[in-house]
């Protein structure tokens, strides 16, 4: 986090930027008043020292601003509070011992600020300025930390509630018949994107409370799904994903160009990927045979010239309970992948 | 074995930032076929390839793996160390060939996480 002085308003390289992490990210996101002690205990420069240690003793503070008219004067800290205790002068004045070197920052600076003034000037704590350049909180680095392990904590939460409310969806809309359905465009060739679809469709169900094998199951159909869709069609197309209680349908469709041969489409090891497509680590005939793994019930319908349907179903709790239609499946129900 | 041992035990430098290093690693896959890796990896394994591009990332994504190994000194493009940090997947990068890293990674008593084939690679059936 040290930057050097002269860093500052430099341009960040995508080296760098890609280095950067979510702690640093929120020095530059956070306020100072987010992470700030608004409740200000400070000192008044004709106060004897000894305010200052019973202060200091009965909040357990190792300083304090120093403040007269609303404006902050100077600050004590426990090493000058030390060299009055060593000459048992409690007595003197708060204005005689107090430093007046000030560095402050306002409730609006980002965490940032805080921490370059902390780096380069060496001191403990910092006042902390309103936009009338009052004094309305102090600073130092332990609340900085505290500030950033708190927002680290809300990141983690937030995700938590999220969960918690997707996964109450179904409990809380009440129907006859309650579905979900996300559509994802998957673009003819996008290579750099593909798979992000399928990311968010993994993302989804576990947000919705899906068991983690089900969301791993869907989420490797989807993928080899998109990658067809990515590699083979013409415009790209489509991949429709429908959620139920009971059972999760996906969909991935396209226009065209349509699979001459679907029973040689379905033969492991079958591919008319391009070399290309094979260093890509797919094109290997193994998609179909992968997604028909992952799945209760799969089919596969095209018209050459026409286009391509995939119907996939993952049924939640076992089929029989919810009497869904038989359908006729190009293969019967396999072992999943755990 | 976790993601600080494995680092040490292939001379591997980490490519994304990670916080946790200390995630538990079960076991190991070796491809260069992400077609394989869907179908027979099973969750938590590290995954070692030859690969570099982001669907390396994606499928280690979807198929839960716990850590990427780039033998051969492979140094990934930008997207996929940029999707690899997005998604928390660390990269690691040795300068060891594949059989090797296999090789030292089973030595250090690695298991295997590959799904055993039924009857050869091509009957899914059963």
């Amino acid at each position: 986090m040290d930057q050097d002085p002269g860093a500052r308003g430099r341009k960040i390289t995508d080296q760098e930027a890609q280095n950067i992490n979510r702690v640093e990210e929120l020095a530059y996101e956070l306020r100072v008043q987010e992470v700030m002690t608004g409740d200000l205990k400070a000192l008044a420069p004709d106060m004897p020292m000894s305010v200052a240690l019973d202060l200091f003793r009965s909040a357990r503070i190792s300083g304090a601003p120093v403040i007269m008219d609303e404006k902050v004067v100077g600050v004590i800290s426990l090493e000058d509070l030390i060299r009055c205790l060593t000459v048992g002068n409690l007595e003197a004045t708060v204005e005689s011992y107090m430093s007046r070197s000030l560095v402050m920052v306002h409730s609006r600076d980002p965490v940032v600020e805080a921490l370059k003034l902390f780096v380069n000037t060496r001191h403990g704590r910092l006042p902390v300025l309103d936009d009338n350049d009052k004094p309305i909180g102090i600073l130092t680095k332990g609340d900085i930390t505290l500030g950033m392990l708190k927002a680290l904590q809300r990141d983690y939460q937030a995700e938590e509630v999220r969960r918690y409310r997707a996964s109450h969806l179904f409990e809380d809309i009440i129907s006859d018949r309650t579905s979900l359905i996300m559509r994802y465009n998957i673009k003819q060739g996008d290579f750099t994107k593909g798979g992000a679809a399928s990311s968010y469709i993994k993302r989804a169900l576990l947000r919705l409370g899906a068991a983690p094998q089900i969301a791993r199951r869907l989420g490797i159909a989807a993928y080899e799904a998109e990658m067809n869709l990515i590699i083979h069609t013409t415009n790209g197309g489509i991949i429709r994903v429908e959620i139920e209680p009971h059972q999760i349908t996906m969909e991935a469709y396209d226009d065209g160009p349509g699979i001459k041969d679907i029973d040689l489409a379905l033969r492991p090891g079958y591919s008319t990927a391009t070399e290309e497509i094979r260093e890509l680590g797919f094109g290997a005939g193994m998609g179909l045979v992968n997604i028909q793994r992952c799945v209760d019930s799969m089919k596969l319908e095209s018209t050459y010239g026409k286009g391509t349907r995939l119907r996939m179903k993952l049924f939640l709790q076992k089929p029989e309970e919810f009497g869904a239609e038989k359908e006729g499946t190009n293969d019967t129900r396999n072992a999943h992948p755990r | 074995m976790n993601i600080r041992d494995l680092i040490r035990i292939i001379d591997g430098t980490l490519i994304t930032q990670q916080e946790n290093l200390t995630r538990e690693i079960k076991g190991g896959f070796g491809a260069d076929l992400m077609s394989d890796v869907l179908a027979s990896i099973q969750p938590e394994a590290v995954l070692l390839t030859g690969l570099c591009n982001p669907q390396v990332v994606r499928t280690a994504q979807m198929a839960d793996v716990a850590a990427i190994v780039l033998v051969r000194g492979k140094q990934p493009p930008i997207e996929t160390i940029r999707l690899a940090n997005e998604e928390a997947v660390p990269l690691i990068s040795t300068p060891y060939g594949m059989f090797d890293v296999c090789g030292r990674l089973h030595d250090a008593g690695l298991a295997s996480l590959e799904m055993p084939m039924a009857n050869g690679p091509c009957d899914c059936s059963d």
